[in-house]
């Protein structure tokens, strides 16, 4: 099992409150992402939910057992960290028995679940090697195996990806996610990476500033974000957000469009535009354009399209997409 | 051309490096040559050849009885070693670990005691010891020493310390051990080559420490530095003697320095490259 609920936790470090108030359901076997930029309080709430760090305030469940003031071993989850964490003195089998030994496991136990880990994360041929004489990809996989012998009730990640080159992230994400299937155990996924968390999660929250945006899954982000913050930081490129009069035709304050969410014409439109840098990705062509009375846009075209700098474009976005947002920034009715 | 200069360069390098060490040698190695010499020799001025009698040796032992200054400089050093260890690794622990508001304070103020002239408390110092008839006791110097190098031992420890990362401690944590248990299985394996750094270290601080060990001994707990200063009597200086004397206080713990000097270059410099 592995439901974990808060209500309303709160962390506050001295007189600076980094998470002032947050109440959160997550289902047991979920694939939960936290996600937000850089010093919004996804990495505390996650060390909070782990034990590492005391809550100011508010209660945390995991179970409905009243975990709050245990320390973390007895929470029965599992962590793995940015940095690995691994113990540099100790194998890899070491690493990887290390939590059933501290279980007081017998050593049966431990050499068959050790093995068993080796073999799901493709690391049988490294099991007497030290941390230090593995690769990024490596390590991480066997953060990994040390966290899944415990058969914990959840699974907490803290940007695992984010040390490893491109290619390797995206093959590890891959692992993750299928590792998820495998197990069906909970996951809360820490990252800043909205990719990560697009292709990952069953459920995404969107953090900043130590409050929750919103939650939902990700089709349900990237289709109704409900404020302007949900809709600028989900979705690659980014949704055009665009103020003055093209927004007050559609009655509101600020309008947005996705890139990819614009009828692209060389003769007519409804915003005549400017190309200026041209990205050639084979699959898409990614087009930043200056439009008349609108402002800089993105917009994401088909692959062969043979645009290039200073070619004149007409633009119509798809009125069925058109996002429409306040004053206070919230999203309008459509 | 480029190369030739550069090896140019490389050799009158070193070469002033091999004088350099040499003239920072030269006062032992001139105690080492002397103490080979008869004690007519030594008076008769600078020579580089002695005549490479022992009776210095053989003097000296028989005089004075070396051995028993050995073992309590062994004691002194190696005990106020252990002691310091015992007061300094759970101390540099906390304030690496959960460093408070005036951690920084406080070990500024522990390395400040350092810049003190030890004479300044002599008297004190002189009167407790009498007054706890700890004068000439080898637990109450041992406590001393261990006293005067802890703020050394702690610095040194901290630093080291600063260099785990703390995640691996959270994920021990996080794997179910126990504080006993992070520090048996993961923190002292990991803190094991620092802390043999400072205790070598450490060590030769005691060793070498003169100030105190000659002013609170007489006889009993005296180690090597009373020793060699019982040669500076009022019979007169004899310099052979004095010499067989230093090279025989100072052998053991240039010996020990030679075959740790990895872990002493280690343990200076730690912390200092990131």
């Amino acid at each position: 099992m592995g439901n974990i609920t808060l209500k309303h936790v709160t962390k506050s470090f001295g007189s600076t409150v980094i998470i002032p108030g947050i109440d959160l359901v997550i289902e047991n076997g979920e694939f939960v992402v936290f996600v937000g930029p850089s010093g919004c309080g996804k990495s505390t709430l996650l060390r909070l939910i782990a034990g590492l760090e005391d809550t100011t305030a508010g209660t945390i469940n995991i179970d409905g057992r009243d975990v709050t003031g245990e320390a973390p071993a007895k929470r029965k989850l599992a962590m793995v960290f940015q940095s690995y964490a691994l113990y540099p003195h100790m194998t890899v089998a070491k690493n990887i028995a290390f939590p059933l030994k501290m279980a007081g496991e017998d050593q049966a136990t431990i050499d068959r679940k050790v093995k068993d880990a080796a073999r799901i994360l493709n690391l049988t041929n490294y099991l007497d090697r030290r941390p230090g004489q593995l690769s990024g990809g490596q390590r991480q996989r066997v953060a990994i195996g040390r966290a899944i012998v415990r058969q914990p009730s959840a699974f907490l990640f803290d940007e695992p990806l984010s040390n490893l080159d491109a290619a390797l992230r995206g093959t590890m994400r891959l692992e993750i996610s299928e590792l998820h299937h495998q197990l069906k155990t909970t996951m809360i996924y820490v990252t800043h990476d909205q990719v990560e968390a697009m292709t990952m999660a069953d459920k995404i929250v969107v953090l900043n500033a130590g409050n929750i945006e919103q939650v939902g899954s990700p089709m349900e982000l990237y289709k109704t974000p409900k404020n302007l913050f949900v809709a600028g930081f989900i979705g690659s490129p980014k949704m055009n957000l665009i103020e003055g009069a093209p927004a007050a035709k559609h009655g509101a304050k600020t309008v947005g469009i996705r890139p990819e969410h614009m009828n692209i014409s060389t003769t007519s439109g409804e915003w005549k535009a400017t190309v200026g840098v041209a990205e050639h990705l084979g699959s898409d062509t990614f087009l930043h354009v200056q439009a008349d009375g609108v402002g800089p846009l993105t917009v994401r075209a088909d692959g062969e399209l043979a645009a290039h700098h200073g070619d004149t474009i007409y633009l119509t976005p798809d009125k069925t997409k058109l996002h429409r947002f306040g004053a206070d920034g919230k999203a309008m009715m459509q | 051309m480029a190369r030739a200069v550069s090896t140019q360069h490389k050799t009158i390098a070193t070469a002033a490096a091999w004088i350099v060490a040499l003239l920072i040698f030269f006062p032992i190695l001139y105690t080492i040559i002397t103490s080979f010499k008869s004690e007519q020799e030594a008076i008769q001025g600078f020579n580089l050849f002695p005549s490479g009698t022992t009776e210095s040796y053989i003097a000296v032992e028989a005089q004075n009885g070396y051995f028993k200054f050995f073992l309590n400089s062994v004691f002194l050093s190696v005990g106020s070693t252990i002691l310091a260890l015992l007061v300094a690794i759970p101390a540099a622990w906390s304030m690496a670990f959960s460093p408070g508001k005036w951690t920084k304070d406080i070990l500024m103020w522990m390395l400040s005691t350092k810049m003190m002239p030890a004479v300044a408390v002599l008297f004190p110092i002189y009167l407790i010891f009498r007054d706890t008839g700890l004068l000439d006791s080898r637990i109450g110097l041992m406590i001393m020493l261990m006293l005067i190098n802890l703020p050394i031992v702690v610095w040194m420890l901290y630093t080291y310390f600063r260099e785990i990362p703390g995640e691996i401690l959270e994920a021990a944590r996080m794997d179910g051990a126990s504080l006993w248990k992070e520090i048996v299985y993961v923190l002292a394996p990991m803190a094991v080559p620092g802390i043999a750094s400072t205790m070598l270290l450490n060590i030769i601080l005691a060793w070498n420490e003169a100030f105190w060990t000659i002013r609170l001994t007489t006889t009993e707990a005296a180690p090597l530095t009373a020793f060699i200063s019982s040669f500076s009597s009022p019979q007169g200086l004899f310099w052979a003697k004095l010499s067989a004397a230093s090279t025989l206080a100072i052998a053991p713990i240039l010996i020990m320095g030679w075959f740790s000097q990895k872990q002493l270059v280690r343990g200076l410099t730690f912390g200092a490259v990131k």
